[in-house]
């Protein structure tokens, strides 16, 4: 996370070998990416870029699914079953026939994230997959990060959508100006006010909220909605009970 | 009724299927919007408000062809009757993309280009384009190229070039996506100054209400091509909460905590939409 | 020859004389040169006219940069010379390489110290061009209108293209492998996102003029104006002089190379 500009994307690029360090070193699984190409790296650190039409190309989403499987040497029989199972998690199979340029742009950043998770890497990155969906799309989306994470995926997603990051609770790295400023939990990161400050972005609604009931006990570090209700819960039956037992 | 005193926009009925779609974008659209207001459009994605936005400057039907039926007034008289060349006078369109819009080469050269398109004279021309870079706080970027430019910027140098219009409607339709949170409170602020100091009516697209929340006194839910709420943000959302809710649009937080504690019993009072106000309630009842 | 030879025909933004100077004059100046360049081989003439335009490439600013892409342009200069050598006689290859440096540093010096901006306005005012645009596209100014935007979109064109590349890299599109035939077939990936992105982009950004008011009333002002001023007025009247003189003298006399 971090403000445009602060080196996110320039940071993903590196793991998968599209950009190599000037200083320092990168190792994807002990490997050292200068020592490797991107098409090797990328079998195991798929990245899912900001605008779906920047990938899209194929005159269905069956090849489009596939193009990668092929450049990377799968089998024919393993890709049409690997195509067919990405599209079903997905739930794109009735567009396996369609042209991904008929698709609305919500399919469409759908039919890229298919794309990449086609074969399965270890590692995927997701740059911005928030950007232009509505809420219902980005439930879907978190519940799906979630469920792959659980699968023993790593995650990555560069992100400035602070609500968005609240709801998930991963680990958070802060950067600004190309340097990594924090990490921690997200729920201790981004209710940090010098931090938040440092790396320009907004405290999450909870976490605006929680700073201002200091005063009452309460801990500053709420990101999620529903610990929050709990917190205030028991204040809330406790004031109520005194205020019923004064009466 | 239309063209009434104050009111800036009425439709009446209005609909519109796309060229080539199967089914209606909108379905009898009855709206009235008064001068000066700041109204929050949302509803998921494909509910029609980017459509509705579009009739209110002519690009429907002109740019993107259909059938329109019903009645839209803006300013009084109907779009059915104007060009987009005409509309542009009285509505001005802040687009998704910010770098899209740009098309000049250096930023000044893009404020001026709709008062150029307006047939004015060099002075007005200057003093316009002037102004409107001020207004939007894009002095210091004027002899900059659009690429050169971040997001943010870019946003305020299409809010210039709206301004230079001196339209009495602006339609911001999603202009926050592409850019930051912090970015986005700051355009977000700047639209409102800009309506107050004014009069402009602003209508403003957007998913995350809590962005917008703060500014917007009036707030449109649209489904489907229809408008299922209308009223101030407190009252739809303390009414309306479930329903709103379940049409899937993000809902601020703090919102969302206070019904989860108002189900239980817990608080009574109407749903805050910003933080600000929830604190100041939540402090009231704790100090008891 | 890297991409680098195209950094000698990118406009430099500095404020110089030379810079200032209305392109039209300029351009003019540069037909003052190309004409009596392709008409004459005499050496002599060919390298006085090179050196006749080092003054104004210093004082614009632009010599590193001119200097750069000439050494860019060995190659072609060299392919130039002795092919000639081959086929005729030496001055006559000295001549031709010489013409073909002269040419590239016109343009460069040209491109280099003209803003695309007031290219666009220049373009804007000539009569046959706004003839016909108002032909081909019903508006005066849509052709001008159309270089500039053409201009404006390629660097962002260049950024796009360069994302396409990495997201296809990404999936394992390896662009350096393979044989001609598949190397060629590599670059759909790339092309058809770029195009489709290209139309995009065209189409919203035609949505956002027409947002804005275009195509507007027939007298359309524009806030710039370009204006001749008297350093211009004899820039145009040395170059015309110098092109009437150069065809008269070819007309008339045989010169010779050397």
């Amino acid at each position: 996370m971090g403000e445009n500009g602060a080196g996110k994307t320039t940071l993903a690029k590196q793991l998968n070998g599209l950009l190599k360090p000037t200083m320092g070193r990168v190792t994807v699984d002990g490997d050292d990416t200068t020592r490797r190409s991107v098409a090797q790296l990328s079998r195991r650190v798929g990245i899912v870029f900001q605008n779906p039409d920047h990938l899209l190309f194929s005159e269905t989403v069956r090849e489009e699914v596939g193009f990668a499987l092929k450049n990377f040497g799968f089998e024919p029989g393993v890709i049409v079953k690997q195509v067919e199972r990405t599209l079903e998690a997905l739930d794109l199979a009735h567009y396996a026939d369609t042209s991904p340029f008929l698709l609305s742009g919500g399919e469409r950043k759908r039919v890229a994230l298919a794309a990449v998770l086609a074969w399965e890497p270890d590692y995927l990155i997701l740059d911005e997959p928030t950007i232009g969906q509505d809420y219902q799309q980005k439930e879907r989306l978190r519940n799906f990060i979630l469920q792959l994470n659980s699968q023993g995926k790593a995650v990555v997603m560069v992100t400035h959508d602070v609500e968005f990051v609240a709801e998930c609770n991963p680990k958070v790295v802060l950067m600004s100006k190309g340097r990594i400023v924090a990490q921690g939990q997200a729920d201790e990161v981004l209710s940090d006010d010098g931090l938040i400050e440092k790396a320009s972005l907004v405290k999450p609604q909870m976490a605006k909220l929680f700073s201002q009931l200091g005063g009452f006990g309460f801990p500053r570090d709420v990101v999620d909605v529903h610990r929050a209700k709990m917190l205030l819960e028991e204040k809330l039956s406790e004031v109520k009970v005194r205020v019923a037992q004064s009466s | 009724m239309a063209g009434t005193q104050g009111e800036i926009i009425a439709a009446r009925g209005l609909g519109f299927q796309y060229a080539g779609s199967a089914s209606k974008a909108l379905d009898d659209i009855n709206i009235v919007i008064g001068q000066g207001e700041f109204v929050l459009l949302t509803g998921p994605s494909g509910c029609g408000k980017t459509t509705l936005c579009r009739c209110l400057n002519g690009l429907i039907p002109n740019f993107h062809p259909g059938e329109m039926s019903g009645e839209l007034l803006v300013d009084g008289v109907s779009v059915a009757a104007e060009t987009t060349s005409e509309l542009s006078r009285k509505v001005g369109y802040v687009f998704q993309n910010p770098e899209n819009q740009l098309f000049a080469l250096t930023v000044e050269k893009d404020v001026a280009f709709g008062p150029e398109n307006l047939g004015l004279t060099r002075e007005e021309i200057r003093a316009r384009v002037d102004w409107a870079m001020d207004a939007a706080g894009t002095v210091e970027l004027k002899d900059l190229a659009p690429y050169e430019l971040s997001g943010g910027q870019q946003q305020r140098v299409a809010l210039a070039g709206v301004l230079a219009m001196k339209p009495s409607v602006i339609v911001l339709d999603e202009p926050t996506s592409f850019l930051d949170p912090r970015t986005a409170e700051e355009i977000m602020g700047a639209v409102d100054d800009l309506r107050r100091e004014n009069g402009i009516t602003v209508i403003v697209v957007e998913h995350r209400l809590d962005l917008v929340g703060r500014y917007a006194e009036r707030i449109v839910v649209m489904d489907h091509g229809r408008i299922v709420a209308d009223g101030k943000v407190e009252d739809v959302l303390d009414a309306e909460f479930d329903r709103v809710s379940g049409l899937g649009i993000g809902l601020p937080k703090v919102s969302l905590l206070w019904s989860l504690l108002k189900r239980d019993g817990l608080v009574s009072e109407r749903l805050p939409t910003h933080v600000e106000s929830a604190v100041k309630m939540l402090s009231e009842r704790l100090s008891n | 020859m890297s991409l680098r030879v195209l950094n000698g025909f990118k406009f430099s933004s500095l404020k110089t004389p030379v810079h200032r100077l209305d392109p039209r004059a300029k351009f003019l100046l540069v037909l003052g040169i190309i004409v009596p360049s392709l008409l004459f081989t005499n050496i002599y003439l060919l390298a006085g006219l090179l050196l006749v335009q080092v003054p104004l490439l210093l004082v614009g600013r632009v010599t590193k940069r001119w200097l750069q892409s000439l050494r860019a342009g060995v190659f072609l200069s060299a392919l130039i010379f002795v092919v000639n050598f081959f086929t005729g006689p030496l001055v006559n290859a000295v001549a031709l390489t010489l013409r073909f440096l002269l040419l590239m540093t016109t343009f460069s010096f040209f491109f280099m110290t003209t803003s695309p901006d007031d290219l666009g306005l220049a373009i804007d005012k000539v009569g046959f061009i706004r003839w016909l645009s108002r032909r081909w596209l019903g508006y005066p100014n849509a052709l001008s209108f159309t270089f500039t935007t053409a201009v404006r979109l390629v660097p962002t064109m260049a950024v796009d293209a360069q994302t396409v590349v990495d997201a296809q890299r990404s999936r394992g599109l390896e662009l350096d492998k393979g044989n001609l035939l598949k190397r060629v077939r590599n670059y759909i990936p790339i092309l058809i996102p770029l195009l489709l992105i290209a139309i995009r982009r065209s189409l919203e950004l035609a949505e956002a003029l027409e947002a804005r008011g275009f195509p507007g009333k027939e007298g359309r002002t524009s806030l710039f104006e370009l204006r001749f001023k008297t350093v211009d007025y004899a820039l145009l009247a040395i170059s015309l002089a110098g092109i009437v003189l150069s065809f008269w003298v070819f007309f008339h006399y045989r010169v010779p190379t050397i």
